[in-house]
């Protein structure tokens, strides 16, 4: 089974790096953009066919060390 | 009194901290490696700066799992003193012995420079030898020190007293929340700190105001275990 995890940054918090990539779209010509947000993603092979388990333990992964709550939010899906 | 200076793989401060343990107070210092199991037998733990696996996923995001990070616990629970920096504030803050996160710095530079202090707090275990208010020289080398909590946080690190240092006057270098430049835990046995005091021990580094933290552990040290104060 495959999980696709998105870490990204909370709303609430500043993400200077999509600040200067944004800078450079509008530079470019890009004047519609009108924010951009950077983050993660993830891909983990996971030896298991049991979903219900995968996802619970996906998820203890990602709140111990995958994404920092303090900061981060994050998403994942299961496949396979 | 006897420290540790952890090392992981990626530190590249543990020896200025090594150094400076034995040229600013003669106390007994061991190198202790990540995937040590047994802390017992010291009274302070410096976690060094650096970048710890690489800073791989998140700064000290990995270390904070690291086997002797469950002693680093125990030994805050004890009352024992920890020192974070730079490197070590983020593996602190990452392991939930301090609240808050470290982010990249709102200007995206990597900022490596004197900057001034404000001593915020001095009733800490590693302040006591600063004046309260007192304006120091430490430098900084970083390129995620930008301190992030949420209101919440803030107002409970203020009501409590635990914002150790700020940036001195408008010199925040990074974009940190409410100017912090390090905190302390609620205890106050355990403190981040960015800048590196480590390397301001001595003028002909530039600075030597960072000198007083060391003496300022080992006074704590004496008072608690009733022995000589060190002038």
């Amino acid at each position: 089974m495959k999980a696709k995890v998105y870490v990204t940054i909370k709303q609430n918090v500043l993400d200077p790096q999509g600040q200067a990539v944004q800078g450079s779209l509008h530079t470019m010509g890009f004047a519609e953009v009108e924010k951009v947000r950077i983050g993660k993603y993830l891909e983990l092979e996971l030896d298991t066919n049991d979903r219900s388990e995968a996802e619970a333990r996906v998820k203890v992964m990602c709140e111990k060390l995958l994404a920092n709550t303090v900061v981060e939010d994050f998403r994942f899906e299961l496949e396979g | 009194m006897k420290f540790a200076v952890l090392v992981f793989p990626g530190s590249n401060c543990d020896i200025d901290c090594f150094k400076a343990v034995e040229d600013t107070i003669g106390q007994e210092v061991d190198y202790v490696w990540h995937t040590a199991t047994d802390l017992s037998g010291y009274d302070a733990i410096l976690v060094p700066g650096g970048f710890s696996y690489g800073d791989y996923l998140r700064c000290g995001a990995m270390a904070s799992y690291a086997p002797v990070m469950s002693e680093v616990v125990k030994a805050a629970e004890q009352g024992k003193f920890i020192l974070g920096i730079c490197n070590g504030f983020q593996i602190l803050t990452e392991a939930n012995l301090l609240p808050g996160a470290l982010i990249r710095n709102t200007g995206l530079k990597f900022r490596c420079q004197q900057q001034l202090l404000e001593v915020v707090n001095n009733g800490t275990a590693f302040t006591n030898q600063y004046s309260q208010g007192e304006i120091i020289d430490i430098p900084i080398a970083h390129g995620e020190g930008n301190y992030f909590c949420d209101d919440a946080t803030l107002a409970e690190l203020e009501a409590n007293n635990q914002i150790v240092f700020r940036y001195a006057g408008d010199t925040n270098p990074n974009g940190s929340v409410a100017n912090i430049a390090g905190i302390s835990n609620k205890k106050g046995n355990v403190v981040g700190m960015m800048p590196h005091p480590e390397r301001a021990i001595d003028q002909i580094l530039g600075s030597e105001d960072g000198k007083r933290m060391f003496t300022s552990i080992l006074n704590a040290w004496r008072e608690q275990h009733g022995a000589a104060i060190n002038g």
